[in-house]
């Protein structure tokens, strides 16, 4: 595998990557580089540039505070599938991803701002509700995840700016997480991706968020199957039923290959999403 | 017994392979190396109006660029076919395409640069006019009135059309049976992958006018053969090929590749050594690919499920070019084999070879035999459904029996040996197949969806008898080389023809060797893949290398005993007969005096002073011998799956899984054991994974790992592994082929448990792979189209 000729730019601070970023306006910011550098070996990318991020400080970091966890843009997916501090679907979605070597240079920024829609952490993410912070020459910014995922590889970022940290209420008291995918047998990566959290109180649904991506362009949350949960008691057949909600969310956007078409992913959403309730509602008792 | 042989022995060859000291044709640096890039073609097929290099050629560091026409100006001729059966329509296959591109991955022309770099950024700047032309990619639409013509030169496609059989007298046979089981069925194309890409360097010597070329092949011998007598006309001698350590073949790497031409051409014309090592996505747009058949098969039956007749119509897809063997892997790999374990009295099967707008195919792992079970053991399966009876049952019914060897099958083989009942007998046991059963009944009355399938399968390994195999259409003989040089000092060096590419033959080879001789392995050495370093040799392919390559050093290992033993008795004054030698401790005494002796290094030492040696000797302890076995091997097995199908998703779970092979006497158990732990893997990857699969219009969909599914660890419970030994007749070590039955059984054995977990639903077959979604499918229509 033969890139063509790039040149590369180590930032060693966020505050060095953001002059390096503005000094060099074409340049693509790499930290793990398991996206990008595949594609360049594949002449599927062409970047001149490259700024290396992957040893800044200032981005790697996973704190817990009062109910609240913070990740640094620059921590590896092993890391958050090793941290006992994220909610469970995080660091379940985290430890699925790739193999060893992936998750042991692979970052999370990297994989969110890349936004490939069959990647798992966007998914979580929406249902997290997490929080994703900037910064670029202009100061920081605070972008919910459902914001953040726009479309097919694209993101809210702008022009000169970078995830620097991600961060979530963590799973607290009566409330559980989950995540859980139909694997592509090849790359797996989410053909069908689906993460939820609920909140049981007194045998009874009283919080419920659900995303799902990989089968559509971006990761996207399912408020059907909230709402059609909350209320209601934890049962089996509650659960089924209300998964099949997500139907009610799924656009016309649902897309299909040669793994799986777009109509066996769909039916899979109602599936994947009940095996998400199902675990999560296990892991809130 | 001997020291070695039959004990589970580490590779001496795995430190320097686990410790990155292995040495491949990517490792290789020679003084002025240059590198090669294939420009290739991104259409299924087109006619090239024009190239134009210029762009190419004025980059920096780019020292030339070669299309298909400069080849074919020099001299350079096609890349033959290997294998032709009568009226055989042959293709010419260039190099580098001339005027017409053929499959995706076809290569047009050929930059070398100073580089790998610079040669990728320089096949940017290469421009080809293409005309696109319409495309036919399946095997049996190919050969329909008005698909796509590949070759003006095959008309409708077809390249050949080979039979076996009266088939008359099966189509009575099967009118007259009391059941028929019919089945369409697609053997789908695979993509082998071995872990190192195929490679080529080549440098040309001018002042000897030798050229060295270095491959990573799996039969030098036959790849500087081709060089010589057909495409570059180098002459042999002149000619050394050196296929060093070798990372994985599958069979893919058998072939006679248009890169092992371009390589050793482009060296000599600019006078600088060229290397050229393949992208992963190379291999997958140009290794030539496995399988991709597309069959109708029949079986006929009396009503207590005894075979009467088979009948097999096959279509095989031969890609764009024939490749070296292709035209024999569906036909006399194949056909041969429908016979199985079984006293089917008269078996009928007609391949029709067709091209089409894809990548050669050619033998992966199994070659024609996984096909050839495919086929049996699925129309057996759904037989025994049919007729509400065991599967086991039914196949025991109808077992070749252990006094009927060997056995003439009507499909031209002769089986060597066979207890086919004890191969079953051990995998019952071992799977606790009544319990399974059990299991089953109970996780179905839970309303789950869990499968047992059943396998037996046939291989005829350790090709071949060089006349049998030529008289079927072969071009070249079967038989293997094995030289024994002694030292001086009593370390022996050992030769082989035979070529190891993660067999481990460093190792059991030197088993083989110590033992006849009686001396440590250490003080072996096993050299293989050098054509000037060997006496000729064929290779490794076909589970051959421990009956054939193992049998001529057989061979040569009696022959340094016989002299050793002579020599002693004349230094020791007694009778050649009243010698004996001691293969256990390497020594040899007079008969009843075990003092009276003389050790392997003594005479070593003393054929080299040769001044003690008896009359006309020539003073020299070195051995080479070629064995042509008298047959086959045919290697058997019993496997038994367990799966669970997920009922919601469709998703396939494999829970047990049980091999029991015979493979005859064998040398290193633990090399056996992964031999068939590995092939397993590979065949249940068919089964429920792999698929090398294009659009309609010929595009390569799975041209990556990204799209490509291999079988991963994570897919399979512990395989446990279990035996039976029937020793062969056919070569002196009682050895049958054990690389391949693991693949052989794999993939059927795991279609059939899925089959057997959807039968409830009444779902007769699926095609491979048995992907969730088509599963799923199955289990939706079953139930009315609702879910």
């Amino acid at each position: 595998m033969y890139p063509p000729k790039f040149d590369y730019l180590r930032a060693d601070s966020a505050a060095n990557a953001l002059e390096l970023l503005a000094a060099n306006p074409d340049a693509k910011v790499m930290a793990g580089g398991h996206s990008l550098i595949p594609a360049m070996n594949l002449r599927l990318a062409d970047p001149g540039t490259i700024i290396d991020i992957g040893r800044v400080a200032d981005f790697k970091f996973l704190s817990a505070n009062d109910g609240y966890v913070g990740i640094g843009s620059g921590t590896t997916h092993a890391e958050v599938a090793a941290s006992s501090d994220v909610p469970s679907a995080l660091s379940e979605a985290a430890g699925l991803i790739g193999d060893p070597q992936v998750r042991n240079r692979g970052t999370v920024g990297g994989n969110i701002a890349h936004a490939d829609p069959a990647s798992d952490l966007p998914t979580v993410l929406v249902a997290l509700d997490a929080t994703i912070s900037t910064v670029s020459g202009s100061g920081t910014r605070m972008i919910k995840a459902g914001d953040f995922f726009v479309d097919l590889f694209e993101t809210a970022l702008n022009d000169g700016e970078l995830v620097a940290e991600i961060s979530m209420n963590q799973d607290g008291a009566n409330t559980g997480s989950a995540y859980a995918k139909l694997s592509n047998p090849a790359s797996r990566y989410a053909m069908v991706g689906a993460a939820a959290r609920v909140t049981v109180e007194g045998g009874v649904f009283t919080a419920v968020s659900v995303a799902v991506g990989g089968l559509t362009p971006k990761a996207q949350a399912a408020p059907s199957v909230g709402a059609a949960l909350v209320g209601q008691a934890a049962t089996a057949d509650n659960i089924a039923a209300a998964a099949a909600a997500v139907q009610n969310d799924l656009g016309d956007d649902v897309m299909g290959d040669i793994h799986a078409s777009a109509d066996y992913r769909r039916q899979m959403a109602t599936v994947f999403v009940k095996r998400a309730l199902t675990k999560a509602t296990e892991r809130a008792g | 017994m001997g020291n070695y042989v039959g004990k589970s022995m580490k590779r001496v060859e795995d430190p320097r392979f686990i410790q990155g000291q292995g040495r491949y044709v990517a490792n290789l640096k020679i003084y002025g190396m240059t590198h090669a890039a294939i420009k290739r073609s991104p259409y299924p097929h087109a006619k090239i109006n024009s190239i134009d290099t210029a762009a190419a050629e004025a980059l920096d560091g780019v020292i030339a660029v070669f299309t298909g026409k400069d080849l074919a100006d020099s001299g350079v001729n096609p890349i033959p076919c290997g294998f032709t059966p009568p009226d055989i329509k042959l293709p010419p296959h260039h190099a580098l395409a001339i005027d017409r591109v053929r499959h995706v991955g076809d290569g047009v022309a050929v930059v070398i640069a100073e580089s790998a770099y610079i040669a990728y950024d320089a096949l940017d700047l290469i421009e080809v006019d293409y005309e696109p032309l319409p495309a036919v990619v399946d095997a049996k639409a190919a050969a329909q009135p008005g698909a796509p013509q590949v070759h003006d030169e095959v008309p409708n496609n077809v390249s050949f059309t080979w039979a076996i059989g009266d088939e008359a007298a099966v189509n009575a046979a099967l009118a007259a049976c009391d059941h028929v089981v019919e089945l369409d069925l697609i053997n789908q194309r695979l993509i082998p992958n071995a872990m190192e890409p195929r490679a080529a360097a080549a440098q040309w010597d001018s002042a000897m006018e030798q050229m060295t070329v270095w491959t990573s092949s799996q039969n030098p011998h036959t790849i500087r053969l081709l060089l010589s007598a057909f495409t570059l006309g180098i002459p042999e001698h002149k000619l050394r090929v050196i296929s060093p350590d070798v990372g994985g073949g599958f069979g893919s790497k058998i072939f006679h590749y248009a890169e092992e031409v371009i390589v050793p051409w482009a060296a000599r014309k600019i006078g600088r050594p060229v290397k050229w090592v393949a992208t992963r996505s190379e291999s997958h747009m140009t290794d030539a690919h496995g399988r991709d058949h597309v069959t109708h098969c029949k079986l006929g039956m009396s009503q207590d499920g005894i075979f009467q007749a088979l009948h097999i119509e096959n279509y095989a897809n031969m890609g764009a070019y024939l490749s070296l063997f292709a035209p024999m892997i569906p036909t006399a790999l194949y056909h041969t084999l429908m016979a199985g374990l079984y006293k089917t009295p008269v078996i009928y099967g007609v391949t029709y070879g067709t091209m089409t707008n894809t990548t050669p195919v050619d033998a992966y792992r199994g070659a024609g035999r996984p096909e050839a079970s495919y086929v049996l053991e699925r129309l057996i399966d759904i037989a025994s459904r049919d007729l509400n009876m065991d599967p086991i049952e039914m196949r025991r019914k109808n077992f070749i029996q252990p006094d009927e060897f060997p056995y003439q099958t009507p499909v031209a083989l002769i089986y060597d040996s066979g207890n086919y009942d004890a191969v079953f007998d051990t995998a019952v046991e071992m799977a606790d197949y009544s319990a399974m059963r059990a299991e089953q009944a109970a996780a179905r009355a839970a309303g789950k969806l869990v499968g047992v399938g059943v396998s037996g399968c046939i291989e005829a390994s350790g090709a071949g008898p060089s006349a049998a195999v030529v008289s079927l259409g072969a071009a070249i003989g079967l038989y293997e080389s094995g030289a024994i040089r002694v030292h001086p000092t009593g370390k022996v060096t050992v030769l082989t023809g035979a070529h190891s590419h993660g067999q481990g033959h460093e190792t059991s080879l030197a088993q083989i060797v110590g033992d006849e001789l009686g001396i440590p392995i250490s003080d072996i050495e096993v050299i293989h893949g050098d054509t000037e370093r060997l006496p000729y040799g064929v290779g490794t392919y076909a589970s051959r290398s421990m009956a054939v390559g193992g049998g001529a050093l057989v061979m040569s290992a009696q022959k340094i005993r016989d002299k050793i033993t002579r020599i002693a008795a004349h230094q020791l004054e007694a009778a050649v007969e009243d010698m004996v030698y001691d293969r256990t401790t390497g020594t040899v005494h007079v008969k009843g005096a075990p003092d009276k002796a003389k050790a392997f290094g003594e005479i070593a030492f003393a054929v080299t002073l040769a001044n003690n040696l008896p009359a006309g000797m020539e003073p020299a302890l070195e051995e080479t011998s070629y064995f042509d076995p008298p047959n086959f091997t045919f290697p058997n097995s019993a496997h038994i799956a367990k799966v669970e199908v997920d009922k919601d998703s469709g998703e396939v779970t494999l829970l047990d899984y049980v091999a029991v092979d015979d493979v005859g006497n064998i040398i290193n158990p633990l090399l056996v054991e992964g031999q068939i732990v590995g092939g397993v893997a590979q065949g249940v990857g068919q089964a429920l994974w792999e698929h090398g699969a294009y659009d309609a219009e010929g595009q390569l969909l799975s041209g990556t790992f990204m799209d490509y599914a291999m079988p991963r660890a994570d897919g399979f419970p512990q395989i446990r592994v279990g035996r039976t030994v029937t020793p062969s007749p056919s070569n002196p070590l009682g050895v049958k082929g054990a690389g391949e039955m693991g693949t052989i059984a794999g993939t059927v054995t795991v279609v059939n448990a899925v089959m057997d977990a959807l039968a409830p639903l009444g779902v007769r077959h699926l095609d491979m792979p048995l992907t969730a979604e088509k599963i799923k499918a199955a289990i939706a229509a079953a139930n009315g189209g609702s879910n």
